[in-house]
Parts: structure tokens; C-alpha cells; sequence
């Protein structure tokens, strides 16, 4: 925890020292060095409770805490054709406890899985060329975590109409994952570490995931603009978590099995209006389908309401529904009949609402007098799920300029 | 019926010049997510089995789906 709160205080002061770089806002001038955009903080604590762990085969506490701190920093310059080129340097830092990966070993508060830290940077570029609506970008994104390593790829392009009232985008992205096989400390073979905090002896396997998003956006008068989203996604590898119990009607257990390839399809719909001078609608739509058997729907609404023009309250309500992959059964229903058998009930079927507010502050004069700090967010949200489980997230985002 | 909404609503799209778009520009009118909402749609996709066309990931660099 102490690493955790050095490593963010080190961010921030990284984050200042980017302040000196700042030049005047100036629509003549283009700067050729490297300047200082934007940074942004975003914290998070969230809390969870219910009664349907993986890890317990379906049955027991889901109690989880996540404390979350993710800092981006946004630089640019212009070269010398006149294009903006930017970077985009993003770290994140989350520690949870789980009282249900504590159970991996069954023996409460003992294991080092009931609590773990997950460091997550990342660096983007861009390159915009304004005179022909183009722009292009390339990132990577790093991932660790106690039984966890990812590495992530990406590059993109976009390209807008000739009125600049329409963009289209495409972005392709790869994360190569490796998995450590942390097995339920019964199901593990002999000559295995018995001790969690061995991982460095477990053996790993991969998960890769690939794919393709497009979207497209469009202006479609002074007040509205809408935005289709289209993904498309393939995982394949190990697909299963390792430590996630599952119960046979015979009450013997079992590793969860899941098959070793998925494809994702998800399809969204955005639509923001603003309506008078006070109040927005934003909108979202998406609709999912699997090869496992589940779809789903999402639904969310926001509207933040301008009490000032440098002060608004934002209420939000998002419905989510889903059906259950075929895989799914609760404790004790699967039999040895089936190939694929999981009991997590994150995909089971449910509908789950999430609703809250947010309040925002923008002033011309910066938040408290102090300019360069442009905003200051929070948000809370309250989520239930027609399982049982409940969530609360408190969110802040601080930005300066 | 959806296509034919939005083939209607793309087809009465007026052209919008850069002085009339201060609505538009509007911080909280961007259609991506918002930074404040990026640990919500986190939490949403560890918890849900959809996930994706939000403009975050659809699956890999963590332990979720």
C-alpha cells in the first residue's frame, strides 16, 4: 500500500512538472516543441457484496473493495507539414481485496490472493492532418498483476468528410495475455506450490484477444451528433479462470471448463442532444451477441443539467440485460455429461440497474482560483443486480490544463 | 426499422459550420465515454458478460472476460 501511494504521489509530481511546458493559448501561434496539453486524475473506489462467488462454485460472499488511480498526461506539437502530433502517456493503479479469492485455498485472510495490485501503463500517439481530416495513431499498453500479464497493441486511422461533419474510424487491437494456473488448493496436483505466494512456480498459459472496432460519427445539426460503434472481437487461448469452482450434482468439484475460443459482437448507438442552453441528453445504445450463447442489452441515459455555464448536476440511469451462456449452471446442477461447465454468475442471466449523479465544476478562473486547474468531476453510482449482488462507485476526475 | 431510423436521421443532417458549433463542442456533449466514467465501464465488464463498442476494450489485459 505505502508503494502504491509513493507511486501516485511520483505521478503527480511528474504530472506537475509537465505544467512547465505550458504555453499560451494562442490560435496563431503552433508550436514545434513539445507542449503540454492536458492531465487528467481519475480515482475510484468501488465497493461490491453478494452471494454467488466463482471462486465458491456459485455459492458465497462476493465482498470486494478497488481502489483505483489512473493519471494521463496529453503532450503535442505540430511538425513541420503542419500536423499535430500527439502522445498520450497513461498510467493506472488499482488494489483490491477480495474476500472470495480468498478462498482459493479456503482458508479466510491467510492466502496472498485475497488482496492484489494491478499496474496498467500505457503510451498512444497520434498524428492529425487538419488540412486533409486525417489522422493516424499507434499505442501499446502494459498490464501486470499477481497471476495476470498482458501486453497491448494497437493502431488506428480516421478519416472526415468533406464538410467535416462525418468521421470514420478503425482501430485494430491485440493483448497477448498470460494466465499463471492458480488451481483451488484440492484440485491442485501433487508437487504443486502450496503456497499462493509461490506464483512464480505456477505454470502459465495465454489468452490473446484481437479485434477490429469501427465507428462512425456524424453532425447532424447545431444540437444533436450520433455515433455507431461496431466491434468485433475473437478470444482464444485460455478462456477459463483457473481457480473458479464448480460443483457437480454428485457434489464432487471440478475446475471451471470453458471452451478455448469466443467471438464478440457488439453493435452501439450514441445520440447527444442539447436541448435549450441548459440541459443535454446523452444517449447510449449497444446490443451484444456471443458464440457462448449470451446477448444482451444496454441502455443508458444521462442528462446533465447546466446550473451555471461552468456548473451542471448530471443524474444518470443505465439498464442492462443479458442471457445466459449456454455453459452456465448454479451449484450443484452440472453433471459430467457436459463438456464446457462454468457457475459464474457474471454470466448467468440477469438484468442489473446502475444509476447516480455526477457534479461538475469548470470555472473560467479555474477550480478554487488556482488556473491551471480547469475541473473538478465527482460521481457516485449505485448498481444492483437481479442476482443479489450490489455495488457503490464513488468517482472523481481532476483535470488540468 | 433501425436502418431505416437511421437513414432518416443521417439524411437530414444540415452542414454545420465551425461558428455555429458551440453547442457541439460542448465538453460534456463528446460522444465517447467520459474520463470519470473509464473504472465504471471497467467494473461493468468484469461483471457482465457483454462487453465492448464503448469505446474501451472488449476483452484481454486483465483478469476479467
Amino acid at each position: 500500500m505505502k508503494k502504491i501511494c509513493l507511486t501516485v504521489v511520483g505521478l503527480y509530481v511528474f504530472m506537475f512538472a509537465g505544467f512547465g511546458q505550458k504555453t499560451p493559448a494562442d490560435t496563431t501561434y503552433k508550436s514545434r516543441k513539445l507542449t503540454f496539453e492536458e492531465a487528467n486524475l481519475v480515482s475510484s473506489y468501488y465497493k461490491q457484496d453478494g452471494n454467488n462467488s466463482a471462486v465458491t462454485g456459485g455459492i458465497g460472499t462476493e465482498k470486494l473493495t478497488d481502489i483505483a488511480n489512473v493519471i494521463d498526461v496529453k503532450l503535442y506539437k505540430w511538425d513541420k507539414k503542419d500536423r499535430k502530433q500527439s502522445i498520450d502517456i497513461e498510467v493506472g493503479i488499482d488494489h483490491y481485496t477480495s474476500a472470495s479469492s480468498d478462498r482459493v485455498d479456503l482458508k479466510n485472510n491467510s492466502s496472498a490472493s485475497s488482496a492484489d495490485t494491478r499496474i496498467y501503463p500505457s503510451i498512444n500517439w497520434t498524428r492529425e492532418n487538419e488540412k486533409k481530416g486525417t489522422t493516424i495513431g499507434a499505442g501499446i499498453a502494459l498490464s501486470s498483476e499477481y497471476d495476470y500479464q498482458s501486453i497491448g497493441v494497437n493502431v488506428n486511422f480516421s478519416k472526415k468528410t468533406n464538410n467535416r461533419s462525418g468521421e470514420f474510424t478503425a482501430k485494430a487491437q491485440a493483448y497477448l495475455d498470460k494466465v499463471s494456473l492458480i488451481l483451488p488448493v484440492e484440485l491442485r496436483p501433487p508437487g504443486s506450490p502450496v503456497r499462493d505466494d509461490e506464483y512464480q512456480n505456477y505454470p502459465k498459459t495465454s489468452r490473446n484477444s484481437y479485434s477490429g472496432s469501427f465507428s462512425y460519427t456524424q453532425i447532424i445539426n447545431q444540437r444533436l451528433q450520433i455515433g455507431f460503434l461496431l466491434d468485433v472481437i475473437y478470444q482464444q487461448g485460455y478462456l477459463s479462470l483457473p481457480f473458479h469452482r464448480v460443483y457437480f450434482a454428485d457434489n464432487s468439484v471440478h475446475q471451471e471448463n470453458l471452451p478455448d475460443t469466443r467471438m464478440k459482437i457488439p453493435l452501439g448507438l450514441r445520440a447527444n442532444y442539447f436541448i435549450g442552453d441548459k440541459i443535454i441528453l446523452r444517449s447510449y445504445y449497444r446490443y451484444y451477441k456471443d458464440d457462448w450463447g449470451l446477448s444482451a442489452h444496454t441502455f443508458n441515459l444521462e442528462t446533465p443539467i447546466k446550473i451555471t455555464p461552468f456548473l451542471s448536476i448530471s443524474p444518470f440511469y443505465r439498464y442492462y440485460n443479458q442471457t445466459a451462456a449456454k455453459y452456465f449452471a448454479p451449484y450443484r446442477v452440472h453433471t459430467a455429461t457436459k463438456e464446457f461447465y462454468t457457475s459464474n454468475y457474471d454470466v448467468s442471466k440477469f438484468s442489473s440497474n446502475f444509476y447516480g449523479a455526477g457534479f461538475r465544476i469548470a470555472p473560467p478562473k479555474g477550480v478554487f482560483g488556482m488556473k491551471r486547474w480547469n475541473m473538478l468531476e465527482l460521481r457516485y453510482g449505485h448498481y444492483t443486480r437481479t442476482t443479489g449482488m450490489s455495488s457503490d462507485i464513488v468517482s472523481l476526475n481532476l483535470k488540468f490544463k | 426499422m433501425a436502418f431505416v431510423v437511421i437513414a432518416f436521421t443521417v439524411g437530414s443532417c444540415t452542414t454545420v459550420k465551425e461558428y455555429q458549433k458551440s453547442r457541439l463542442n460542448d465538453s460534456e456533449m463528446v460522444l465517447s465515454p467520459r474520463k470519470i466514467e473509464k473504472t465504471e465501464i471497467s467494473f461493468h465488464t468484469y461483471r457482465e458478460g457483454a462487453s465492448g463498442a464503448n469505446g474501451g476494450k472488449g476483452g484481454g489485459g486483465c483478469g476479467c472476460n
